[in-house]
């Protein structure tokens, strides 16, 4: 595996009373996007945070791009973008102004900061609004914009913090569309969001927070399988009262049963051939099945089994600090 | 990508991708990196006029920022002059001629509020962050700000000067000492935007850091000998307008300009010395105001 563009180490960080974060590791290795997934106020931004040099941990070490952040935060900064969740951008300048202080800001000329932005501008689709003054942006737009701003110096390490949060779904869709063309170009990407779908549909791994704690780190697909939770529906020919007891001892959960005694719920462990040894077992007892559906679990089930429930917790072990 | 294949969009596509394509993962040689990054002369200077550029783009896109400067020096001009003016004795000279100093010097202490203000705004919306997140020369955002000030307070200086010589105020002193009674006025103004970037960093909203500027301001700009001659006030007061930096840079700038001076007759080291007091007081705010600031900013910018 390529060495890891962004580790975190057993952070800790507190704020007043309330812990943020209570010992988060994880790492992201070069060229790969990482899906930091949690609920509201489970410790995402505080981790990005820290990560981005804008906020010091009270235990912990992390580094970006082999940089120690607390260390060399400087050095660090000329290695990231960012494209934090309350998007920050200057409402009274233009477009084209803000992507253009963002470059000079970050070292370029002038001439060469006017050129990216121009160029940003037109990769973002925002070419016809860049003279525009921000305040009167979408909220889609100024997500466009963010994520430009986050490209103009091309940096090797982004952190997109919770980038679609509160657009409709076509912005939000465009918004994936634009970080789908960034992946695969070699940059490492922590995306930090609440929708598992987003997590889904753009990361390679998936670190699962809440409470300030890792709580499973996977693929998507291993923390589906993971789950176990996969749900069964079977539709009878005719009611069929001793179904019920046929199918109880193959599924996970309680079953239901419809009024008219024909469909029955449940949920079940995600096996090989489950339908086929379900059909079986009704089959054997004389009932017609019409229609058998066994659904695989979708990451929001994994993270309802995993922040809902009371499931052992995987943490990491580094309690270093109170 | 997102273009069809050999579409009418292929050849945009191609341009749009090579816009949005970042640096090909490397991690930095970590000799490179454990070297302390250090800004150059000149990279601070760019940064300072991208940030005091901004300012002024921001200033340009909603001029009411520029009332204080403006609108609100001619106001209080007339307002004296005609209302107050004809009530107020003056030894040895005329109310005009007396208040111009005074006015300038108040205008230009209320006027840096927008400091304060300006800075609360940008912590709150959160610009400050992503000021944070670059690469840049972390004190250019304060350094920035102040230039900004300063051309304001120019602009003060100007709008003030052209209503004074309306209302008629006059000066026998050569072109020199006009302009250093100015260059007083301007110096003092550019201190004190320090003080109010420190508020504004303390402030909690620009709602606080307008009425955190207000407490702070106003008793220093009126608490002074701007407006009336102080010999008739209860002795605790006299002590401290004689000693508020304000009252310095009134008294000085009336002392260059061969404007009446009535502080000139009081004991206190810096009514007889109102030039030197005045820089000294200058030069004193400065040092402290504006290292306290860069601190003030580094805390709150970093949790």
């Amino acid at each position: 595996m390529a060495d890891p563009m962004i580790e975190a180490d057993g952070l800790f960080k507190t704020y007043g009373r309330t812990r943020a974060l209570a010992g988060v590791s994880f790492s992201v290795p070069a060229g790969s996007v990482l899906g930091f997934l949690g609920p509201n106020g489970a410790g995402k931004t505080t981790a990005v945070r820290i990560l981005t040099t804008l906020a010091l941990p009270d235990a912990g070490r992390a580094r970006v791009a082999g940089i120690d952040v607390l260390a060399h935060p400087a050095a660090v900064r000329r290695q990231i973008g960012v494209a934090a969740q309350d998007a920050t951008l200057d409402g009274l300048l233009t477009g084209r102004q803000n992507l253009a202080l963002v470059g000079e800001l970050s070292g370029m000329r002038t001439s060469q900061a006017r050129a990216r932005a121009a160029e940003l501008l037109g990769s973002f689709e925002l070419a016809d609004a860049a003279d525009r003054v921000v305040k009167g942006y979408s909220g889609g737009m100024r997500r466009r914009l963010d994520l430009a701003a986050s490209l103009v110096t091309r940096p090797p390490v982004l952190f997109l913090d919770e980038p679609t949060t509160g657009l409709d779904p076509v912005s939000r869709q465009r918004v994936w569309e634009m970080i789908r063309e960034l992946i695969g170009s070699g940059v490492t990407v922590l995306l930090t969001t609440q929708y598992l779908d987003e997590a889904d549909a753009l990361a390679d791994r998936i670190v699962v927070v809440n409470h300030g704690q890792v709580i499973a780190d996977g693929t998507p697909r291993e923390l589906k399988v993971h789950s176990r939770s996969a749900h069964v529906e079977v539709t009878l020919a005719e009611p069929g009262p001793e179904a019920e007891q046929v199918i109880a001892p193959l599924v996970s959960g309680r079953v239901s049963v419809s009024a008219d005694g024909l469909r029955l719920d449940a949920a079940a462990d995600s096996a090989p051939g489950l339908a086929t040894v379900l059909v079986r077992a009704l089959d054997q007892a004389g009932m017609l099945v019409d229609n058998i559906e066994v659904r695989q679990p979708s990451l929001d089930d994994v993270f309802f089994a995993l922040t809902g429930a009371d499931i052992p917790v995987t943490t990491t072990d580094q309690v270093r600090k109170g | 990508m997102s273009a069809g294949q050999g579409g009418p969009g292929t050849g945009a596509a191609e341009r749009e991708s090579e816009g949005m394509t970042p640096a090909i993962a490397q991690r930095p040689r970590d000799a490179a990196v454990t070297r302390p990054i250090t800004h150059s002369v000149a990279e601070r200077v760019r940064n300072v006029v991208s940030i005091t550029r901004r300012s002024l783009v921001h200033i340009a896109r909603d001029p009411t920022q520029l009332t204080s400067v403006t609108i609100q020096p001619v106001l209080l001009t007339v307002l004296f002059v005609y209302l107050f003016g004809g009530a107020i004795p003056i030894p040895g000279g005329s109310y005009p001629d007396f208040i111009i100093a005074g006015l300038l010097a108040l205008n230009l202490t209320l006027a840096t509020m927008g400091t304060a203000v300006g800075l609360a705004t940008d912590l709150q919306m959160g610009m400050i962050n992503r000021f944070r997140v670059l690469p840049m020369w972390g004190p250019a955002v304060l350094v920035g700000r102040s230039l900004a000030d300063l051309l304001t307070a120019c602009l003060c200086e100007l709008v003030s000067a052209v209503t004074g010589l309306a209302v008629g105020w006059r000066t026998s002193a050569g072109p020199l000492r006009i302009i250093a009674g100015f260059a007083l006025m301007l110096f003092f103004a550019y201190s004190m935007s320090w003080v109010a970037a420190c508020l504004g960093l303390n402030s909690k909203s620009p709602e606080s850091a307008a009425s955190f500027g207000f407490l702070v301001l106003f008793p220093l700009a009126f608490v002074s000998n701007a407006m009336v001659p102080t010999q008739h006030m209860p002795g605790w007061l006299q002590a401290i307008t004689n000693w508020n930096p304000v009252s310095a840079v009134i008294a000085g700038a009336r002392q260059l300009w061969d404007n009446p001076n009535p502080s000139a007759s009081i004991g206190a080291w810096p009514m007889r010395h109102p030039i030197e007091a005045s820089l000294a007081w200058s030069v004193l705010i400065l040092v402290v105001a504006a290292p306290l600031a860069s601190r003030y900013f580094r805390r709150r910018t970093t949790e």
